[in-house]
């Protein structure tokens, strides 16, 4: 068989199918991780650690180290393998309810040591394994299955805004919220991954990319109405930028 | 080098894990436990180490558990709340099969109880505590000089066998000084090759605790469990003192043991067959050694720091065969005297028995 050209899947990602729902974006920043690890030429030098909820079997699709911690506890356990390993790359891949609500300690603390680890923080408004709940960061009214009239106020309060609070931290060096929800888009997410990594790499401090990522079935829409979604109603709340850019 | 030098429970400690080549500990403060963390956090980088204060418990068993991952001899260190915090973090720790040594420097409970010695966490580690299916190794030293070598054997049995193994202190060792040798003998340096360092020549390592298909989780368990069967043959560990014509069997382990000790001292020099059985792992329990050691016992007497939680085991390990009695004190360890009138009571009405 002649070999293929161009566009191929990079050797940081293995060959199987993904489990994600149809529309969804996780397999998108799976591979734009991937593929800035393999560019930067550091597969046998990093160490991915995954989380609870749909990205909970990011090490069977990486082609690397990975490890499986338990819910929220990612950066923890990231910071123990940096503390082991202080040479490697070290990133964690989590949701919004695994980093936002029960891993909001860890994140914050990560991020107040300067823990020298990358945080790939994939925002789709809810919890999507557990079959779409509220999270912290569910949009205002919007519907899910434990805010079945809509987030309200009274009830649950506001959006959080991890980007906006980690910037605030001085042993942040690196802080980022980026989209995928056109070529363009994701052009600018991989950019961001990859500063992102070369900021831990050359060892300036803790880094976060938020990507806001649609759940078509969990918001039930169909993949196009979800690309609308992230572009109409989130990025309002959610404004795409470098939050902090520490050079040195 | 078998210099004798004078040291605090909790500063021993640390030093054994320093010369047991620990280099990386990760904890948070909490009394009585605390002067473990001030010691290595001075003395780890001077050795070259890292020393991480975790923001809570929650935090550092899970730094414990990635330093174990990427392949490093690693240690926390708390007391009763904290270690409650940490029984999540334990069971994904012998779930993913991971050397990791924990120490628990007992204090009173339940809620915040309070700061003096206990050993009211038998249930939680012995039993259980996380959840799921797993055992931990529970060590269970009676005197500053065993906090040291038990540091020193949790360290070999969790790489030996790739389990999370406890270090069951309380208050009272942690915070009194006695005279200690630092032994010769070290924990020798253990390949790991499932370390997840990098795959540098070599396909990828993934340490994980998912198994969604049934059939996976079964298996797993039961591997698992094969492990737990091989390492109840193999280290059980007990003490004996009086026990080859005992009729009254005092079980008793840890600090609670030492004043046991004394207390049956007593009543030996009083006349009565008084014996002591001193269980040094707790898990596992030492229950061939415990039938053994109670031959002739006609009644024995679980002494602990708490409401009654290893007599559970006692009755289990002489199968119901002798009837056992509590005696117990909360929030202090008890005096020899206490002990003795207790056994001298106890003697009376045994003898009344016939």
């Amino acid at each position: 068989m002649a070999k293929i050209k161009g566009y191929q899947r990079p050797q940081t990602l293995h060959d199987k199918p993904w489990h994600f729902c149809p529309g969804c974006h996780h397999g998108i920043v799976h591979r734009l991780c991937a593929e800035v690890v393999e560019e930067m030429g550091l597969q046998s030098q990093t160490i991915g650690v995954g989380s609870v909820g749909c990205g909970v079997f990011s090490y069977n699709y990486f082609n690397f180290d990975g490890i499986g911690p338990s819910h929220g506890r990612a950066p923890a356990v990231a910071t123990g393998v940096k503390r082991v390993l202080p040479d490697k790359l070290v990133f964690t891949y989590q949701g919004d309810g695994d980093l936002a609500a029960i891993g909001t300690t860890e994140m914050v603390h990560s991020a107040v040591r300067g823990e020298n680890i990358t945080i790939i923080f994939v925002n789709n408004t809810l919890y999507g394994m557990t079959g779409g709940q509220m999270a912290p960061t569910t949009l205002m009214g919007q519907q899910t299955t434990t805010t079945p009239r809509g987030r309200t106020r009274e009830q649950a309060g506001y959006p959080m805004k991890v980007c906006e609070m980690l910037a605030t931290m001085d042993g942040s060096a690196y802080i980022a919220r980026t989209a995928v929800f056109n070529p363009a888009q994701v052009l600018k997410t991989k950019k961001a991954i990859r500063k992102a990594f070369e900021t831990q790499m050359a060892g300036l401090g803790f880094s976060l990319v938020e990507v806001l990522s649609a759940c078509p079935t969990n918001w039930g829409m169909n993949p196009l109405e979800a690309l609308d979604h992230v572009k109409d109603n989130m990025l309002p709340v959610y404004p795409l930028g470098e939050f902090k850019l520490k050079k040195e | 080098m078998s210099e004798v030098i004078l040291m605090k429970g909790n500063e021993a400690i640390g030093e054994a894990a320093i010369r047991a080549n620990c280099r990386h500990f990760f904890g948070y403060p909490i009394t009585p436990q605390t002067e473990v963390l001030e010691y290595l956090a001075r003395r780890l980088p001077e050795e070259g180490g890292a020393y991480v204060q975790a923001e809570s418990e929650i935090s550092a068993i899970n730094m414990v558990f990635g330093a174990s991952c990427a392949g490093a001899r690693v240690m926390t260190a708390s007391s009763s709340p904290g270690i409650s915090l940490m029984q999540e973090g334990i069971s994904y720790i012998a779930s993913a099969q991971l050397p990791a040594v924990i120490i628990n420097i007992m204090r009173g409970a339940p809620g915040l109880g309070g700061i003096h010695p206990s050993q009211a966490d038998y249930f939680q580690s012995v039993k259980g505590g996380g959840h799921g299916d797993y055992k931990l190794i529970v060590l269970a030293p009676s005197s500053v000089q065993e906090l040291i070598d038990h540091t020193m054997l949790a360290f070999e049995l969790s790489e030996k066998y790739r389990t999370p193994v406890m270090v069951f202190g309380d208050g009272m060792l942690g915070q009194m000084m006695e005279p200690v040798v630092f032994p010769d003998y070290l924990p020798p340096p253990v390949d790991r090759p499932w370390a997840t360092t990098g795959m540098e020549g070599r396909g990828p390592n993934i340490v994980h605790t998912l198994y969604l298909p049934a059939p996976d989780l079964e298996n797993h368990c039961h591997r698992l469990f094969d492990k737990y069967r091989d390492i109840e043959a193999r280290e059980k560990r007990s003490q004996e003192y009086f026990t080859d014509d005992a009729e009254i069997l005092v079980v008793s382990y840890g600090i609670a043991s030492r004043v046991a000790r004394a207390g049956v001292e007593m009543a030996r020099e009083a006349g009565i067959k008084a014996g002591l059985f001193r269980p040094i792992t707790l898990w596992p329990f030492p229950d061939l050694q415990l039938q053994a050691a109670a031959k002739q016992a006609r009644l024995l007497i679980s002494a602990e720091i708490s409401m009654g939680q290893m007599i559970e085991d006692v009755r289990l390990g002489i199968r119901d065969k002798v009837p056992v009695k509590l005696f117990n004190r909360i929030g202090l360890v008890p005096n020899p005297d206490e002990i003795f009138e207790f056994i001298k009571a106890e003697a009376g009405e045994v003898s009344k028995i016939g």
